[in-house]
């Protein structure tokens, strides 16, 4: 079988005698182009026989339904991935999105324009981001899961003291504005995200400081000796993580017309989720902004399928639990087959 | 004769040696890991830095290159006493290193791994993480640089993961060529080659030489120090303990300085 489109066959020593060895590296590259193209293909086959078992899935309402609902998932997944790629977690982003909403909620009732609203909820997030990521790097911690989680607690039980534990009802016309309809039967929180996506985009791919975070994630130390500013791109990837908790606080405060300090629980997980089985690597440096969305929306339509199917809705975590550990073991498999690339390679070649 | 030894003491006398070590002195806690170490470097020239595991050698370099800093000592460059208190710091005044471990961006490609840190972006008035990146100048700079050393690498699209050995060693070193301004040190680039991989490699050390920078060649392998270094010194314990201009019938006498037999 002719070999197209795989990474062994153009080296230099190519006019070797073709042994079974240098056979082998084409079946291994097939192997890692279906890995990397994975994430997409299993939303597409997930969609298809959803579209059999339900008549209902297919249906514009519904799609936009599974849209809005993951928009929230969708922004905060995508500052996930920013950290996941600097082999950093966020595990505050539910609670920062919560303390966001409940400020964004008392400064509403306070006065405050709608702007000034969303400035305050938008701000509220980066500042939880910036303590994170000052915190993390300049307090010289080892992991960055300490301080999120210390932040998680905290930003918790400030949003539950502020809002005195239960939601408060009431957001100004421009927010709730994003949970109802906006174009083509879209809710103005899809373009939000789209919004987000695009901007996260060129920045992550067309400025230094995207190759920066790559470069981080890829190998700490050597970014260092090759003179990146290490410290000031970990900040920055906690702010914008934060920055997306604010914006996704925004968006489900649009739809519930509501803040709550009960908002966002078990986000962390969610969006974490969402960055593994989209077929990022939770290993750093791998993945881009498209694994998080399709991971986000591989999670809403598992949610929805089942609903649709009247099935438990207990059995939804054990289904989202079965798909990341798939997830993370095809990462492992990806790992052992450019292992096994790199040693064939190096063998046709001496 | 005499004519030709005057010639070199007067070029000696007119230009400093591009990096010179002098009284360098590093302890790790009760270790005393540099002792006194001094050493020059001069332009277009290849100096063997020998001894045994242990002796110094790692950490001279890293002093050098911004890794470690000294407890007592200067670094010289081009006469100019020079503090270099971080890798940016070296790599800013003109010295490149290639370390024993490489570090490579094993999830990038050939070229992004060549300008870490230093990407050709714009434009200038922004700060320097917010320019955008100039990806066709970098992938045509590669190119070109690829093919004057010679270097053939299966794709310069795929990410140096997927690579060899030899062709990983070779990007690291092809990298130092990039922006090498005056100082290469090299911490035993063809460790764990074989023998052709090796070639390659000396052949890009050589290289370095020729386009006048000052290059540290760490090594175990006396062929290598006998065949490209022009003198060879030798580190024990922390102490410089001598030097020697390598040839083929002095081996002996250099593997004898290393161990201290």
């Amino acid at each position: 079988m002719p070999e197209t489109g795989n990474t062994g066959t153009t080296v230099g020593e190519a006019a070797l005698p073709a042994s079974r060895k240098s056979e082998a590296v084409p079946g291994l590259s097939l192997g890692l182009v279906l890995l990397s193209a994975g994430p997409v293909v299993i939303l597409v086959l997930l969609i298809a026989v959803l579209s059999f078992l339900s008549p209902y899935f297919l249906t514009g309402r519904n799609l936009s339904n599974i849209l809005a609902q993951t928009a929230v998932i969708s922004v905060v997944a995508m500052g996930q991935h920013l950290v996941i790629l600097t082999r950093g977690i966020d595990l505050s982003v539910g609670s920062n999105l919560a303390l966001a909403s409940v400020v964004g909620a008392l400064s509403f009732h306070a006065g405050a324009p709608a702007i000034v609203v969303i400035a305050v909820m938008v701000g509220c997030g980066a500042v939880v981001g910036a303590i994170n990521g000052l915190f993390y790097v300049f307090g010289r911690l080892p992991h960055p899961f300490i301080i999120t989680l210390a932040t998680l607690s905290i930003a918790k039980g400030l949003a539950l003291q502020l809002a005195d534990g239960r939601a408060i009802p009431g957001m100004p016309d421009s927010i709730d504005a994003l949970g109802r309809d906006a174009v083509w039967g879209l809710p103005g929180s899809v373009f939000v995200v789209a919004g987000v996506a695009a901007v996260l985009f060129i920045m992550a791919k067309t400025m230094v400081w995207g190759r920066w975070i790559y470069a981080v994630g890829g190998r700490p130390d050597a970014a260092l000796r090759m003179g990146i500013p290490v410290s000031w791109v970990l900040v920055s990837v906690y702010v914008i993580s934060g920055l997306c908790a604010g914006i996704g606080s925004v968006i489900l405060a649009g739809r519930t017309d509501a803040g709550s300090p009960l908002f966002g629980n078990l986000l962390e997980l969610d969006t974490i989720a969402a960055v593994i089985i989209g077929g990022a690597s939770f290993l750093g440096g791998r993945g881009h902004l498209g694994h998080a969305l399709i991971g986000a929306i591989m999670i809403g339509v598992i949610r929805n399928a089942l609903n649709l199917l009247n099935v438990n809705v207990f059995f939804q975590l054990i289904v989202i639990g079965v798909v990341i550990v798939i997830a993370v073991e095809s990462d492992v498999l990806r790992n052992y087959l450019e292992g096994r690339v790199r040693v064939l390679q190096a063998g046709r070649q001496s | 004769m005499s004519a030709v030894a005057a010639d070199a003491d007067h070029a000696a006398a007119s230009e400093h040696p591009v990096l010179a070590v002098r009284g360098a002195t590093k302890r790790f806690g009760s270790v005393l890991a540099l002792d006194d170490v001094s050493i020059e470097v001069r332009r277009g020239e290849i100096v063997g830095l020998l001894g045994d595991n242990g002796a110094g050698k790692s950490t001279l370099t890293k002093c050098i290159s911004g890794v470690h800093q000294l407890d007592a000592g200067a670094i010289f460059l081009d006469g100019a006493p020079t503090q270099i208190r971080s890798p940016a710091d070296a790599r800013f005044a003109g010295i490149e290193t290639v370390y024993q471990d490489l570090a490579l961006f094993d999830n990038l490609t050939p070229g992004q791994n060549f300008f870490a840190g230093r990407e050709l972006a714009g434009p200038q008035w922004l700060p320097r993480g917010l320019r955008f990146l100039q990806q066709r100048r970098m992938d045509a700079e590669t190119r070109a640089l690829l093919a004057n050393l010679k270097v053939t690498l299966p794709r310069l699209d795929a990410v140096v993961a997927m690579m060899s050995g030899g062709q990983r060693q070779a990007i690291a070193v092809a990298r130092s060529t990039v922006f090498a301004r005056k100082v290469v040190i090299l911490d035993e680039p063809t460790a764990a080659l074989g023998l052709r991989e090796s070639r390659q490699v000396l052949n890009l050390v050589a290289a370095l030489r020729d386009q006048g920078n000052a290059v540290i060649l760490i090594t175990h392998n006396m062929e290598h120090v006998v065949e490209l270094a022009d003198r060879a010194v030798v580190l024990r314990q922390g102490r410089r303990v001598g030097e020697l201009v390598p040839t083929k019938g002095n081996k002996q006498e250099l593997v004898s300085m290393i161990v201290g037999a």
